[in-house]
């Protein structure tokens, strides 16, 4: 079988900081890693390659060093990595992103053949929209699962899959047929802890890059000029000031805690 | 067929890892380093200062490409006592023309870019992946056996480049146990300023210029200690070491020692108004030349701070680290020709760094880490009373100047003992013979 | 590149999300939000939606402000499935070319957006947290604010080009306020065939018996791991019983077992803005924050003086949750009446 898997990679939101005084985000020594969803993505297509054999296609869309990314899945147990890195692709929104990545899967499907199951993380951790997987799903015209947490049951013969999802209060359990494409929460599996050799291997294969050059772009369906949606202004939101420490011991804690909120409890009607 | 994957695995991708991989990829070897972090450089702490001249032959005109932050034009020495500050040191013109002697660096950025190098010159580096033992054969290491599923690697020689802290050296016996006064903790933090701000407080005409300070003193209590300042573009970094034989008997612990360096009056308007960005604290060898392990045996070789070569009273240690890499390397070399990786053979690595400045430099300090241990006044009543005395000096009363010099002559008699001086200037000449 | 015929979109459309005979309170919510923003522009607010049975919604969309509501029924629309609902949406969206799209950003919700934005060729903004009309511009661009980088960075989205604008928003970032209208009833017809939706649902289970929507009140007393263990939930809804409120817990403690999905406050959870927030033994972690940043006062409970917590709170107690808000309870129990108004509207 043949998976394809999206990947991107994006500056560890958790060590992100910003400056109030200039109101931009501070990049600088913020390590770039894989997008932790797509890792189980990653992690879910190389099970799925271990059991039922194929190759597993990698691709991503971003600037030169996202080749790291693409390293790092090839490590944990992908074939090919592809790398979409092209400036006509620059300050693209989702709709064109989703975009330049079909127009990429295209030319992997060519290459490699077609492919069963297109896997990607439910968001990104950067970005937060979650939209560029259905985007996919809608432009490869398949059908679409997001919040993957467990897969139940593949049948490449009757061609389909059974795939446990996550809704509020509870989760449903949908058989869907195959290709399609599948968005995967953190839940569904635990990342493997790569052998030496496939580290080995990935330090040694080829990245193959993927640009205007190689693959059929419509020019006018990408970047920044051919976003449907664009950035007005951006700004660091107003930092809460901290308030004060109440200075209590053993017995007055809640009296003096009253006593502050007693104004807003009176206003709310409550005494 | 004895099986080999490598010709060379180093151990740590450190500037002394990182080096030797560099001159054995340069040659064709195929080596592989083996590097715990994330990336080289994750892991690895440094106060800041780095010698062009250690890689400059390596790499060379590296620091016009390379991410530096300032070059140092003056370099300071700062005694501290509870009030005062004495101090000496040297700015000069002929450290602000290129190529430059020395540089501030981060080394997560540096060691990045470092590792890219090597990597171009096709070493391949394996990163979040832990070495746990060396693979022996009889006595012989022939590989590597890492916390990877299928994570043994076999090579004909082992380079060990693990850091202050390495057990390997240890596991093959190479290595003693450490002493709490072989090694120092140091803790540092990165203090954000703007960069004219930084200009203005050490008087550098631009943000490419940059100052360091080195402090002890009777400040810091008979403690080793010795703190320092260093500029960045746009921080400083500002930390201290301490011996941690001296911090244990003192019941402090290094973060503590931090603040007290950072309050002391002369350094507080240095420092104000920035904000502390990043801090870290690492393990520092201080046993110099007679806390070293056995650099060698058969098919393995210890380099840098794995092999203690640190010379602190210099602020040196990744020169030094940089340069045993590269000799390593080139012991190397040699081996491969002679297809032989004995214990015999690698020992001319012992000879490369005994001709080198690194064995040379580390057995002239050989007897300075034991005299300070026995005695630490050295650092405090010395100092103390040069403080003293300048500050008598210095201070315009109505005292004439000869009753100055006699009240100092006493007070060199009272505190320290005019026997005792000559007793002391007789050990400190006979320690560096 | 602007699509020719923008001129023809009109009217701002609130997507109606149901279950189990039931609207979901954020489409209620986006239907005052989608008033207002009728009113800046002069045009009308609509609901829309699909399912088995959903026109006997008109009544309670009314309520809220809708002027009319367009729908489709068929059976095979009885249960969610992206494919029939994406196709029978577009067909109501294709023919009467709404100029902008209000989703809530539930999982349905952030299902069905991106296709349809991507079906549309248009652009679409997920999680804003407010919405503006833009009057400088001639086609009054919807402003779209949204949180990126974990809450670190808000961005102004605007989308001057393309028609539907869409916007996805998260429970409780809006107030659903009544105001009845009359309403019109739009039926179109739209042929769906079971056999060739690709998706079967084998199952659907809620773990859940109670969804609870905690926008919804006033005073939330919220537990984290600082709580301890299970039984100690009781802590939190006891005090918040006094107080007229609910509980909540941070996502840790929905990881544990210890309490439902439903209750969770945080990114991934629940948006929450009220007058009082009560955080038990909640160190602050970003995620959750982004959740609860906006209550008007902050009250925090934490052992760790360095918790970041503190750095948001009102005020703050350094100390043991599970001692201390026993305490609160008995006394504020005797100061306060019993029962009092507790629900926003």
């Amino acid at each position: 079988m043949h998976s394809l898997v999206f990947i991107k990679q994006v500056p560890d939101a958790a060590q992100v900081r910003v400056d109030y005084n200039t109101g931009t985000l501070i990049r600088e020594g913020v390590p770039a890693i894989i997008n932790p969803y797509d890792t189980h993505a990653i992690e879910a297509a190389v099970q799925m390659k271990d059991k039922f054999g194929g190759i597993v296609s990698v691709l991503s869309m971003g600037p030169p060093m996202a080749e790291d990314a693409l390293r790092k899945a090839l490590s944990m147990g992908a074939d090919k990595a592809y790398l979409l890195c092209d400036k006509v692709f620059a300050g693209s929104d989702t709709w064109a992103t989703s975009y330049a990545l079909w127009a990429g899967a295209q030319k992997i499907i060519q290459e490699n053949g077609p492919v069963d199951i297109f896997w990607a993380g439910k968001q990104a951790i950067d970005g937060d929209t979650a939209q560029t997987g259905p985007g996919l799903a809608t432009r490869l015209d398949i059908p679409l699962v997001t919040c993957a947490i467990k897969i139940v049951e593949l049948n490449l013969e009757k061609s389909y899959i059974v795939v446990q999802r996550l809704i509020e209060g509870g989760f449903e359990t949908l058989q869907v047929s195959i290709p399609c494409m599948i968005t995967v929460e953190k839940e569904l599996n635990t990342l493997r802890f790569s052998p030496l050799p496939d580290l080995i291997r990935a330090a040694r294969s080829k990245i193959h890059l993927l640009n205007s050059s190689n693959v059929d772009i419509d020019p006018t369906k990408c970047g920044l000029k051919y976003s449907p949606t664009k950035v007005k202004r951006v700004f660091v939101p107003s930092k809460r000031e901290r308030g004060e420490i109440l200075d209590v011991n053993e017995n007055n804690i809640a009296s003096v805690l009253f006593e502050k909120l007693e104004p807003v409890l009176r206003k709310m009607n409550k005494l | 067929m004895k099986r080999t994957d490598f010709d060379v695995i180093i151990v740590g991708a450190g500037p002394a890892g990182l080096a030797a991989g560099y001159v054995l990829a340069k040659e064709g070897i195929s080596v592989a380093i083996i590097e715990r972090g994330i990336f080289p450089g994750s892991k690895n702490v440094m106060g800041g200062i780095f010698y062009r001249s250690s890689l400059d032959d390596l790499i060379p005109d590296f620091y016009k490409e390379a991410p530096i932050e300032r070059h140092i034009v003056e370099q300071k020495f700062w005694f501290l006592s509870e009030d005062s500050m004495f101090s000496t040191g040297l700015r000069s013109e002929r450290f602000n023309i290129e190529p430059y002697n020395c540089f501030s660096i981060f080394r997560a950025k540096f060691d990045k870019w470092f590792a890219k190098k090597v990597a171009d010159a096709s070493a391949m580096i394996i990163n979040e992946t832990v070495v746990k033992d060396l693979i022996l054969e009889g006595e012989k290491v022939s590989g590597v056996r890492t916390d990877r599923p299928n994570g043994d690697l076999y090579s004909d020689v082992v380079i060990v480049a693990d850091g202050v802290n390495s057990f390997l050296a240890k596991s093959l016996g190479l290595g003693k146990e450490i002493r709490t006064n072989d090694v120092a903790i140091a803790v540092k933090e990165v203090i954000e300023l703007p960069d004219k701000v930084i200009n203005d407080r050490f008087g550098v005409s631009n943000s490419s210029e940059g100052v360091t300070i080195e402090i002890t003193g009777p400040y810091f209590n008979n403690m080793r200690a010795m703190g320092f300042i260093y500029t960045n573009r746009n921080s400083l970094s500002i930390g201290i070491g301490a011996v941690i034989e001296d911090l244990v008997r003192l019941k402090i612990n290094p973060n503590d020692l931090l603040e007290i360096l950072k309050k002391h009056p002369a350094i507080k308007p240095l420092v104000s108004g920035g904000e502390a960005k990043e801090y870290m604290a690492h393990m520092i060898p201080e046993g110099g030349y007679y806390a070293m392990p056995r650099l060698y045996s058969d098919g393995v070789m210890v380099v840098g701070d794995a092999a203690m070569l640190v010379n602190s009273i210099h602020r040196e240690g990744a020169n030094l680290a940089i340069e045993s890499g590269k000799l390593a390397a080139k012991t190397y070399i040699e081996a491969r020709k002679k297809g032989d990786f004995s214990k015999k053979t690698l020992s001319s690595y012992q000879k490369r760094l005994e001709e080198s400045f690194v064995l040379k430099d580390l057995k002239t300090y050989k007897n300075l880490p034991k005299l300070l241990e026995e005695k630490r006044y050295l650092i405090s009543k010395y100092p103390k009373f040069i403080i003293d005395s300048m500050y008598e000096i210095y201070n315009v009363d109505k005292v004439p100047k000869s009753e100055k010099i006699r009240l100092i002559m006493n007070r060199a008699k009272k505190e320290i003992g005019y026997f005792n001086i000559l007793k002391d200037i007789f050990n400190i000449w006979r320690s560096f013979r | 590149m602007r699509v020719s015929n923008i001129g023809e979109y009109k009217d701002v459309w609130v997507f109606i999300e149901h279950d189990c005979g039931k609207i979901e309170h954020v489409s209620l919510e986006l239907l005052t939000k989608g008033c207002q923003l009728a009113k800046d522009i002069g045009c009308k607010v609509c609901a829309f939606s699909v399912g088995e049975n959903v026109e006997g919604f008109s009544e309670k969309l009314a309520e809220y402000g809708a002027e009319k509501f367009y729908f489709i029924e068929s059976p095979v629309l009885k249960e969610y499935r992206t494919e029939p609902y994406r196709d029978s949406l577009l067909y109501l969206i294709e023919k009467y070319k709404p100029e902008i799209i209000l989703i809530g950003a539930t999982t349905l919700g952030r299902d069905i957006a991106a296709t349809l934005a991507t079906k549309l060729n248009t652009g679409l903004t997920a999680d804003t947290t407010a919405l503006d009309i833009d009057f400088e511009s001639e086609t009054k661009n919807l402003l779209m604010t949204r949180p990126t980088f974990g809450g670190n960075l808000m961005a102004v989205i605007y989308c001057p080009d393309n028609r539907p604008q869409m916007s996805t928003v998260r429970p409780g970032v809006f107030q659903a306020i009544k105001n009845p209208v009359n309403i019109e009833k739009i039926r179109e017809e739209f042929e769906l065939s079971e056999d060739k939706i690709p998706k079967k649902i084998l199952e659907k289970v809620k773990t859940d018996s109670d969804k609870v929507n905690l926008g919804f009140y006033d005073v939330i007393v919220a537990g984290g791991r600082g709580i301890e263990k299970k039984e100690n939930i009781k802590l939190l809804v006891d005090l918040a019983n006094i107080l007229g409120g609910t509980w909540a817990v941070s996502r840790k403690v929905v990881q544990m077992g210890w309490a439902p999905y439903s209750r969770q406050v945080g990114q991934t959870g629940q948006t929450v803005h009220p007058k009082i927030y009560i955080a038990a033994g909640i160190s602050g972690a970003i995620q959750h924050i982004a959740g609860m940043k906006s209550s008007e006062i902050i009250v925090a409970i934490n052992k760790d003086p360095q918790a970041p917590i503190f750095d948001i709170a009102t005020y703050g107690i350094i100390g043991d949750a599970v001692k201390i808000l026993p305490r609160l309870t008995q006394y504020f129990g005797e100061r306060l009446k019993a029962g009092g108004s507790n629900e926003k509207d």
